[in-house]
């Protein structure tokens, strides 16, 4: 079933043409992995599917992009609706400077969710989830900051998880975390696909063999190839595809 | 070999300069503590800082700053609430809602204030705001209220500097952290940006009380300069600066070492604001 349908998606940044006429469907419950050199527009991409790129002085965009047949350019008016439903995790971890309980709360706070045992269901519920209520039932209070990398990753991913999105945006998250916290997120991935709708933005091939069921691959800010990630990565239909992959270049 | 030798010279150059600062106030200290000390000492301390009385030409003269302690209190709690609401306030708006034409105006008007001189504020209140606070409140028109005014908006490019580099210096992440779960541009803001910058916003609201406390020549025009227990917000009252300036010119004997433990009594507190501040501030910068 398909969740996001992008079509003739075209971003400018001022006059650089920054995403070149973008078509892709991204499938309900899989995750969908960005693949490509810096520069190639994998991350734009990402952030226009919650119009972070609003944020962006100059950003232009023009296309369609449904969210359930909603185009959320268009027909989503109130940008905070939207970026409740498609939730965003970052690069870099970044929980607030405050407690781990304030942090999950933040999000339902903001959605209007003030009474506590409801925000206190949400806040277990979420840090479940995300795979760390283990690690920190017992410090709810503590400054989520004092956490390791690994863990204020996931963290992150419990705040997002807390507004009940449809949608979760990882702009690669992984990128700034040792081995074993990676695999820790991963295997949380392939979990929360059961109930979320995952797009992920890597750097790292092998993560996204590892984890997506479909890959895309962009370059100089075309979708060059989008297909099932065995296919993608054993018989890539195009050169460049090729090239990159086995490390020629990127 | 010349280059070494011109090395060695200036860097003792640059030493002598930065000694010049801590010669001074190295100097300051000495002078003000042996001026005002031994008076402190043949007084009582306690007679001094807790008498309610200061009437240096009784016979025998009484100096007690209780009076001036309090006014200088009072008015920096005065000045605190209006100057620290809207400097904040204010910072808030030029690092996250003005544009940048809004804000090449406001930058440079808020150095300027920086730089007036502190008697062309009290000129300018005592012609302009004694006359409305005595319309509105009957009196003279100087006291507490004009006092308060006067001082909350001397201190505002303090506040209004501190805490706008505090509020910028607030990593990017957290507000687009906010604003990824749905949360609008002010209460991102609001509720994350500045919670985050508090250490900043708190080093320039005492950075501002420092201010205030150690402010003279404007305050001695709007304040009354009455050295007596302050009595209510619309009546005039003197503070621990305004009582130097005062009497200095005319003191002599006892007089003048009181006037100078005035001045170590200010001191000290400067010491303890500063203190603070700094205490602040490597928790800020943690």
């Amino acid at each position: 079933m398909i969740k996001i349908s992008v079509k003739n998606l075209n971003l400018y940044y001022g006059k650089f043409h920054a995403l070149k006429d973008i078509n892709m469907d991204i499938n309900k419950n899989e995750i969908t992995a960005f693949i490509g050199p810096s520069g190639c527009g994998k991350s734009s991409f990402l952030r226009t599917l919650n119009r972070m790129n609003d944020l962006v002085e100059d950003c232009k965009i023009e296309g369609e992009i449904l969210l359930d047949d909603k185009d959320i350019i268009k027909d989503i008016i109130d940008v905070n609706i939207l970026r409740k439903r498609v939730g965003m995790v970052f690069q870099k971890p970044n929980p607030f400077p405050m407690s781990i309980y304030d942090n999950i709360a933040y999000g339902p706070r903001t959605h209007n969710i003030n009474k506590k045992s409801i925000l206190d269901d949400i806040v277990e519920e979420s840090l479940k989830k995300a795979a760390i209520w283990d690690e920190v039932k017992d410090d709810l209070k503590k400054s989520a900051l004092r956490l390791s990398g690994g863990q204020m990753q996931r963290i992150c991913i419990a705040r997002a998880l807390a507004v009940r999105p449809e949608v979760i945006l990882l702009d690669e998250p992984t990128s700034a975390l040792d081995p074993i916290s990676t695999s820790k997120i991963e295997d949380l991935l392939g979990d929360l696909k059961k109930e979320f709708t995952i797009i992920m933005v890597t750097h790292n091939m092998q993560q996204a063999t590892r984890t997506s069921d479909k890959t895309a691959f962009f370059l100089n800010g075309e979708l060059i190839e989008f297909n099932d990630t065995e296919t993608l990565f054993s018989i890539p239909s195009k050169k460049s595809t090729e090239d990159y992959i086995t490390g020629r270049f990127g | 070999m010349k280059g070494k030798r011109f090395e060695k010279f200036m860097k003792g150059i640059f030493i002598l300069s930065s000694l010049v600062s801590i010669v001074s106030i190295v100097l300051i200290c000495v002078f003000i503590f042996k001026g005002g000390i031994p008076f402190i000492k043949e007084y009582g301390l306690k007679n001094f800082l807790f008498g309610r009385e200061w009437k240096p030409s009784n016979s025998p003269p009484i100096y007690g700053i209780l009076p001036m302690i309090l006014g200088s209190f009072y008015v920096t709690i005065g000045a605190v609430l209006v100057g620290v609401p809207i400097g904040v306030m204010t910072a808030t708006y030029m690092s996250y809602f003005s544009g940048k034409r809004i804000y090449s105006i406001l930058k440079p008007s808020i150095n300027l204030m920086a730089g007036i001189p502190s008697i062309v504020y009290g000129f300018f209140f005592l012609t302009v705001v004694v006359p409305i606070v005595r319309d509105v409140f009957g009196g003279t028109g100087m006291n507490f209220i004009t006092a308060s005014i006067l001082l909350g908006v001397m201190i505002l490019p303090t506040i209004i500097g501190i805490s706008e580099s505090a509020l910028k210096a607030v990593p990017k992440e957290y507000y687009e952290g906010s604003i990824a779960l749905g949360a609008s541009h002010e209460s991102s803001i609001i509720k994350v940006v500045i919670p985050a910058a508090k250490s900043g916003i708190m080093a320039s609201i005492i950075l501002g009380v420092g201010r205030a406390i150690g402010e003279t020549m404007a305050l001695i025009l709007v304040a009354g300069n009455q050295a007596r227990m302050p009595k209510g917000i619309t009546k005039g009252f003197r503070s621990l600066t305004t009582n130097i300036v005062m009497d200095m010119s005319y003191a002599s004997g006892t007089h003048r070492e009181a006037l100078i433990a005035t001045a170590v009594v200010l001191f000290i507190f400067i010491l303890i604001i500063n203190g603070i501040f700094s205490i602040v501030k490597r928790r800020s910068l943690r």
